[in-house]
């Protein structure tokens, strides 16, 4: 953290998606992470450093690790949080999103950390609140978070300590169209310099990221040998519409990735998935339980990423920022 | 008022290949004659000076929603009528996409009835292909025909089946009227905006060009396959492979007598790019799409390729566009603002002149939508004029329009060129500039948006 330029700041009231995140910004937000990591192996698992603010997390879609995450993150900071599900859509109740914002914020609220099942809904939010907002995940758009700890966890496999990833690459396997994961895994990995290669079957690979500068393929046996890292994706029966795919049976012969098909693999792959795992689908236990598997390492980080995530949109430099920000949205 | 000069005007009339300076009569309604009196009478007659100022047949929109029945928090026909004459319209068209729908003659016969009684603008009703728009079964055409129906769509959604259309297409032949058609297989389309890498970009479902254009080549072959039984009516067209199967079709006489398309101002100004910011005001069915798209439209306005222009008018609850970009409604309002969005586009870029947009926003739905004595300033014809300032710059506000909706991506743009007068059945509805009216003495002419309003009951209202 040290090395940043002392005039570096660091202007976000919001952490929405890593498409719009300046590349600079990514690597303070993984600097700052690393300062957090050690804070969960200490006897006290606390700092002070979101003493008195109030952390919300308001989440319309299911959701158990990434809001424990949150909430953990939050309350190592020492942050008061409280949980608020709004399990029922916000449209049958009659209530917009922007009533339901509104009404949280009027408690007084600091950060709003916001999951979606559409996409844009926490940008929406984020426009008519003046709190932060942190986006845990808004439909198949991006999961910043997410995002940030897959490649945490790369740059902490391969040593980059300076969060530059040229010479790596990276394949994303599965269902590429629906994912919020892949999206922000593509923006935060292709701005650090990394390689992405993007495997499916092709109606669930969208020939549009072939334009921001990823490889796609439909051949994962010829993508395997070439990777530094395989990160395995579930698919997203919950937002698929009509078929897709002839059965499961056909899709993991293809994109499964078997103990099998492991041995095409260079011996030090990294295996990364965000969860939760479909076992005998798109990867097997062996694989997943195995030595190249950093699946719980990713778990960890994500906490450390997550702390930074809170703590920076809560930081110094707001106040000026937040004036800034409303005037450009007028 | 039974009879009014307007004096010293450029008067365009394409219906007639009359652009001039000159003075034009109404009386009783009508249009008595075009040209400057040689012995005016002014003291028994109203003088509206009209120099510096177009004008033209009352403009005419072929494809607005007005909401009544159903859903009259969003528009009713009355407020419908009134943002019409605050925009400069004295006829429009209404979609029959209400609850219920416009599928027989007693809902007709109400739409009528609900127009007269706000006492605006002209209000047409479109019947519905199918019963309840269910796109399985005819609704009643021929009784709706006989009822005043000028036309029949879908709109909202395509006749899907091809066996249905081919059915409809031949029915409607009998009534000399044509098929409005909303260009979209439901199954191809169906997404919140343009398919493409913008969509994937943002997690948003696309709605791809082909879903447009495959239902356009189907049904153009339908229309071949019976002679051309039926006019046939391109909705609100947006994609360049569409602007060119048009073209096509409309390669001969036959094609263009019986093949037409519209555009939309929305579809003329803005791009899918608008849709980064996730704001619902930009959210419209058939969706915004990329540059070249819009480069195509314009190309087929200039080259006669589309010739009407209409504002798909779709008033939506500020509530229901605060909703998530996937489920907030499709689509915005025009009738207050299109005029100048027009002359955005397509007079001031040098795309067509005067005459030829005013041919497409007066003769050219008159004949589309068969309405008898409308679109011409030729003698006998109905008196409903538009009078238009070129020149005035004014900014568009939400708040001054007269639709009871707000959802407008125009909002504060600076634009050029106003109605300054509308002119319905020889009776001024709207009066900008009083100075310019001498020796009239009856009841006052509204002059705003507001003024409009306030001429309906609370119940046309509210």
């Amino acid at each position: 953290m040290s090395e940043r330029p002392a005039e570096y700041q660091w202007l976000h009231n919001h952490l929405l998606g890593l498409e719009e995140l300046p590349v600079q910004d990514i690597r303070f937000l993984l600097q700052t992470a690393k300062g957090f990591e050690g804070i969960s192996t200490r006897s006290v698992k606390k700092v002070p450093a979101l003493r008195g603010k109030v952390v919300v997390n308001l989440f319309f879609e299911d959701s158990t690790r990434t809001r424990t995450s949150f909430q953990l993150a939050a309350s190592r900071l020492s942050a008061d949080v409280i949980n608020f599900e709004a399990k029922v859509s916000s449209v049958s109740k009659g209530e917009t999103l922007r009533d339901t914002a509104r009404n949280i914020e009027a408690m007084g609220v600091d950060v709003i950390v916001c999951r979606h099942n559409l996409s844009g809904a926490v940008h929406q939010l984020a426009r008519s609140v003046a709190c932060s907002v942190v986006n845990a995940g808004d439909g198949q758009h991006e999961h910043p978070t997410q995002g940030l700890l897959d490649i945490y966890t790369v740059a902490k496999r391969y040593g980059r300590e300076d969060y530059n990833l040229a010479g790596l690459t990276v394949a994303i396997v599965g269902d590429i169209a629906h994912s919020r994961v892949a999206r922000s895994n593509i923006y935060g990995l292709l701005k650090l310099g990394a390689k992405v290669i993007l495997v499916g079957p092709p109606t669930l690979l969208p020939s549009g990221f072939a334009e921001l500068g990823c490889e796609l393929s439909s051949d994962f046996d010829a993508v395997l040998p070439r990777v530094d890292v395989v990160n395995m994706l579930r698919i997203q029966f919950e937002r698929i519409q009509g078929q897709v795919l002839p059965s499961l049976r056909e899709y993991q012969h293809f994109f499964g990735l078997t103990r099998k098909r492991m041995r095409l693999a260079r011996p030090d792959v990294l295996v990364m998935h965000p969860g939760p795992m479909n076992r005998g689908v798109e990867i097997d236990s062996g694989v997943a339980d195995g030595p190249n598997s950093a699946i719980l390492a990713q778990v960890a980080n994500g906490l450390a990423v997550r702390m930074a995530s809170l703590f920076l949109v809560t930081s110094s430099g707001r106040g000026e920022l937040l004036e800034k920000g409303r005037g450009e949205e007028n | 008022m039974t009879d009014l000069l307007i004096a010293r005007g450029r008067v365009i009339d394409p219906a007639q290949g009359i652009d001039k300076v000159t003075d034009l009569l109404l009386s009783g309604g009508k249009v008595h004659s075009l040209g400057r009196l040689s012995r005016p009478d002014p003291q028994n007659l109203p003088v509206l000076d009209a120099s510096g100022c177009i004008v033209c047949p009352g403009l005419i929109d072929p494809h607005v929603h007005l909401r009544e029945p159903g859903q009259e928090e969003k528009e009713t026909i009355a407020t419908g009528a009134a943002a019409a004459v605050n925009g400069g319209f004295t006829s429009i068209c209404c979609m029959p996409n209400t609850q219920p729908a416009i599928d027989d003659n007693g809902r007709v016969d109400f739409v009528y009835h609900q127009a007269a009684r706000a006492g605006l603008a002209n209000v047409f009703p479109i019947g519905a292909v199918t019963k309840g728009r269910a796109g399985e079964a005819l609704a009643e055409i021929g009784l709706m025909a006989a009822a005043g129906a000028v036309g029949f769509s879908d709109d909202g959604c395509a006749v899907a089946s091809a066996a249905v259309m081919n059915k409809a297409l031949a029915y409607i032949a009998m009534t000399g009227k044509a098929l409005m058609q909303h260009c979209e297989d439901p199954q191809l389309g169906g997404g919140v905006m343009n398919a493409g890498s913008l969509a994937t970009r943002l997690g948003l479902a696309g709605w791809p060009r082909v879903a447009e254009e495959i239902i356009i080549q189907r049904d153009i072959l339908l229309n071949q396959r019976q002679n051309f039984a039926a006019r046939y009516h391109i909705q609100h067209i947006s994609s360049a492979g569409a602007v060119e199967m048009v073209r096509r079709a409309r390669a001969d006489l036959f094609g263009q007598n019986h093949i037409t398309a519209e555009a939309s101002p929305h579809h003329l100004l803005l791009t899918e790019e608008s849709c980064a910011g996730y704001d619902t005001n930009y959210k419209m069915n058939p969706p915004l799409r990329a540059r070249r798209d819009v480069d195509a439209i314009l190309d087929g306005i200039r080259d006669g390729v589309i010739t009407i222009l209409a504002t798909d008018h779709a008033p939506h609850t500020q509530e229901e566009k605060e909703l998530e970009f996937a489920h907030a409604p499709f689509g915005i309002i025009g009738l207050d603002c299109a005029l100048p969005l027009y002359i955005r586009a397509l007079i001031e870029p040098g795309i067509i002149e005067w005459p030829t947009l005013v041919a497409m926003m007066t003769i050219n739905p008159a004949r589309l939508c068969d309405l008898k004595g409308k679109g011409t300033l030729a003698p006998g014809a109905d008196g409903d004029v538009t009078i238009i300032d070129p020149h005035q710059g004014w900014g568009i506000d939400v708040d001054e329009f007269a639709s009871k909706a707000r959802n407008c991506p125009f909002h504060g743009w600076k634009v050029n060129g106003r109605a300054l007068a509308t002119i319905v059945g020889g009776q001024v509805k709207l009066l900008r500039d009083w100075e310019r009216l001498k020796g009239y003495d009856g009841d006052p002419v509204p002059e705003t948006a507001g003024e409009l309003l306030a001429l309906l009951s609370s119940e046309q209202r509210n």
